[in-house]
């Protein structure tokens, strides 16, 4: 029984809320306006080091922490944005994810005193658990975790909502234009590069957002947890839910991440001893890179079979391949 | 991309690199690398040493060696050695600098004051400043080394100047093996339009076939490369018959593609790290070689000048082919205009299908190479990719030439600003050219501008 209770308990954890956020953020790059972001990673990083840093060196309090770390997230999209919207969608993916490993390369070896290289940053939820309501834990979470649960799945229901308005909203029809079309959006007098921008920085800050629920939710910040496979993982969430849906990255995160655990607990049960699966086809310490194989493998197979996911629509889907 | 000397945070010293004897299996340097500087500093000679308590009696030893004089041994000077609470022993040093003093098994872990008789130096050598005379040591080994620094000190003389030269090998050579990779992708990207994610674990590919050959099937390394060529034929030719070109013909997007070839990415890096159990193998020949002083400027070995050799010939053969064949002009026919050229008999396909075995085969080929100085890890993949980007970007993505000067650019740019900023970072350092390239100059230096569009 426990490989389904410790699935779904994953799929709710503060982790697969970040996952969840830097997916909507993906969602409004890649699903509303086809900017085909990489680099998702590093708008999570810089939210989650921003606030972290800020708290513990700098003696900020929270609030101004998260305002200063998002305004580091709006610097970041400016980074990749400004020389690459211009260009072909492939020049913005490269940048993005050279961005993205620029950024974990300098919070893992540069400015130890404020990063510790892989150690990573601690000891700043102090604030953010003294507003903690909760007396004691509840369905298999701890306290803190349930009080992070409860805070991130707000902020997401709030993101969704702030989503679905504006997509509604003229701006959000542009973005979608701009998706489909960009030169008749042009010809509409529209700056497309403008509003390209103010897409990647909005989905950034979301990222950056899913970062703070990340961690706070750990209760550390490393850079090991913002490299691509992140940004990837978020993206295969997008497209399992289906990308330009407002719930879908919400139904995509909880069910890749319900799916990965219970593919995690069922792989470690038929290995190792007990299990049936000899040890030199495959050992415990091997069934995270055999879960992750089927995660590249269910995004090859949903992009050629399926790229509308579970509730997109195709037709909407015609992304300008330019 | 230093070789040989990664394990170690020292300065590259030309020395250390060449050092004959030494296996070079990457454990055995990681665990090698404290234990030659800790040598360095306390000057023992790599002998050896016996770690269990010797019955006989422990032995001090003392190497004495003159830095002024090109590392002369140091003749006749009085060493003593005097155990706590016992009596002193004496020795004089030998042609070899050496002088051997016994002390007896009873002065098990005692702490030995060896002193160095500085009248008995011979004339022209003198004791290091500040070096001292006198040294304690414990026996707690058979044999315990002690050193005296004798000449000055010219261990750190290389300046970051001095440096530059060896930098520049270094960073040309990784920059050629990088070019047939880059090339690849170059071409991949001119004739099908996709910027493909999975260039990178095609670089693997070639490392982790070419290691399982040699080391789990025992083929001898100069077979094992051809048939990882060939391997790699085999695998362009099947992943644009079986994915590419199916996905084509569908009118899918090259968005679309570019996330499928994301995931193929995810799938084929996880693959390798499944194989090689995430750990970093080395080929069981050519390890190393033994380094040979060019000029004084830097150190080559034989097994880099045969690599860049044969890197540069695979590049002016692919780049002849280009140019004066009739399948090469087909491809870039098809580089230019795929509807056009479609339209006067040509076979895009087919051109298509010949340009990824192509690349894929020239991608595992630098693969091969790049896993001497990178090791043979699933991670190759993802580090070279970023590279590649860069290299493609500034030269020019879809440019043959471009694929070509950018990444000799790129590896020489890595190695010189591993001189000027963390060596950690130094991969940073292309990645931040890519993006300043993209903003000054976004069809790169050799690129054309409507490419970019």
């Amino acid at each position: 029984m426990d490989l389904l209770t410790n699935a779904l308990h994953d799929a709710f954890a503060p982790i697969a809320i970040s996952y969840v956020l830097a997916a909507i953020g993906l969602n409004i790059h890649y699903g509303y306006t086809g900017l085909l972001n990489f680099g998702q990673a590093a708008f999570a990083a810089v939210g989650a080091y921003g606030m972290a840093v800020l708290i513990v060196s700098f003696d900020v309090p929270l609030v101004p922490a998260l305002l200063l770390a998002l305004v580091g997230a709006v610097l970041l999209a400016l980074v990749m944005g400004l020389p690459t919207l211009r260009l072909r969608a492939d020049y913005l993916a490269i940048v993005t994810i050279a961005v993205a490993e620029i950024a974990r390369l300098i919070f893992s070896t540069s400015f130890k005193q404020y990063f510790n290289a892989r150690d990573g940053v601690q000891g700043f939820t102090a604030d953010f658990r003294d507003l903690n309501p909760y007396g004691e834990g509840a369905i298999g979470f701890s306290r803190n975790d349930l009080w992070v649960i409860t805070v991130g799945w707000l902020l997401v229901a709030l993101v969704l909502a702030f989503v679905f308005l504006l997509m509604r909203s003229p701006w959000g029809r542009v973005l979608k234009s701009i998706r489909e079309d960009e030169d008749a959006v042009r010809s509409l007098g529209k700056n497309v590069y403008s509003y390209k921008l103010q897409a990647l920085i909005l989905g950034g800050v979301i990222g950056a957002l899913g970062g703070f629920v990340g961690a706070l939710g750990k209760g550390s910040v490393q850079p090991d947890s913002f490299n691509t496979d992140f940004t990837f993982i978020a993206f295969t969430m997008l497209i399992l839910g289906g990308a330009a849906r407002v719930m879908s990255p919400v139904v995509g995160a909880v069910l890749f991440w319900f799916l990965l655990t219970f593919m995690d607990v069922l792989l470690k049960r038929i290995t190792g001893d007990g299990g049936f699966v000899p040890g030199w086809l495959l050992n415990p310490d091997q069934t995270g890179n055999v879960r992750f194989m089927i995660v590249g493998l269910v995004l090859m197979l949903l992009m050629i079979f399926r790229p509308q996911g579970i509730f997109g629509d195709k037709k909407e889907l015609a992304i300008d391949a330019r | 991309m230093q070789i040989g000397t990664r394990a170690a945070d020292t300065p590259p010293r030309p020395q250390t690199r060449g050092r004959g004897g030494i296996p070079s299996h990457r454990s055995v340097l990681r665990f090698l690398a404290p234990l030659l500087l800790a040598l360095v500093i306390l000057g023992v000679a790599p002998s050896a040493q016996a770690a269990s308590a010797a019955e006989d009696g422990y032995r001090v030893t003392v190497n004495l060696r003159d830095t002024s004089n090109d590392n002369a041994p140091v003749e006749g000077v009085d060493i003593t050695a005097t155990p706590e609470g016992g009596e002193a022993v004496e020795a004089t040093t030998d042609a070899d600098g050496r002088a051997v003093l016994e002390i007896p098994a009873e002065f098990q872990g005692a702490t030995v004051l060896v002193e160095l008789d500085e009248d008995s130096l011979p004339d022209g050598a003198a004791m290091r400043e500040g070096a001292p005379a006198e040294q304690t040591v414990t026996l707690n080994i058979s044999t315990v080394g002690v050193t005296f620094l004798i000449g000055e000190d010219n261990r750190n003389v290389m300046t970051k100047w001095d440096r530059v030269p060896a930098s520049i090998y270094n960073g040309l050579l990784f920059g050629l093996i990088m070019a047939m990779a880059a090339l690849g992708l170059s071409m991949v990207f001119g004739t099908t339009g996709l910027t493909n994610f999975s260039h990178g674990e095609l670089v693997t590919f070639g490392a982790v076939c070419t290691m399982l050959l040699n080391t789990s099937l025992g083929v001898p390394f100069l077979l094992a490369v051809p048939i990882t060529v060939v391997a790699a034929v085999g695998v362009g030719w099947l992943q644009d018959r079986f994915l590419w070109a199916p996905l084509r013909h569908r009118g899918i997007g090259l968005i679309a593609m570019m996330i499928v070839s994301i995931g193929l990415q995810f799938f084929l890096r996880n693959f390798f790290a499944y194989i090689t159990g995430s750990r970093t193998e080395v080929y069981d020949e050519y390890a190393t070689g033994a380094g040979s002083d060019f000029a004084g400027l830097f150190t080559y070995t034989t097994r880099d000048i045969i690599i860049a050799g044969v890197c540069i010939v695979v590049l002016a053969a692919v780049i002849a082919g280009l140019s004066y064949t009739r399948l090469g002009r087909a491809t870039r026919a098809v580089s230019d205009n795929p509807a056009l050229a479609a339209a006067t008999g040509i076979n895009v396909d087919r051109v298509v299908s010949t340009v990824w075995m192509v690349g894929t085969a020239l991608a595992a080929l630098a693969g091969t190479f790049l896993a001497f100085q990178l090791g043979v890890t699933y991670q190759i993949g993802q580090l070279m990719l970023l590279l590649l980007f860069a290299a493609c970007c500034v030269g020019g993505l879809g440019s043959v030439w471009g694929a070509l000067v950018g990444s000799l650019i790129i590896g020489v740019l890595i190695e010189l600003s591993a001189l000027v900023i963390p060596p950690d970072l130094k991969n940073a350092g292309a990645l931040l050219l890519l993006v300043i390239i993209l903003l000054v100059r976004p069809q790169g230096l050799l690129g054309r501008r409507e490419r970019i569009g």
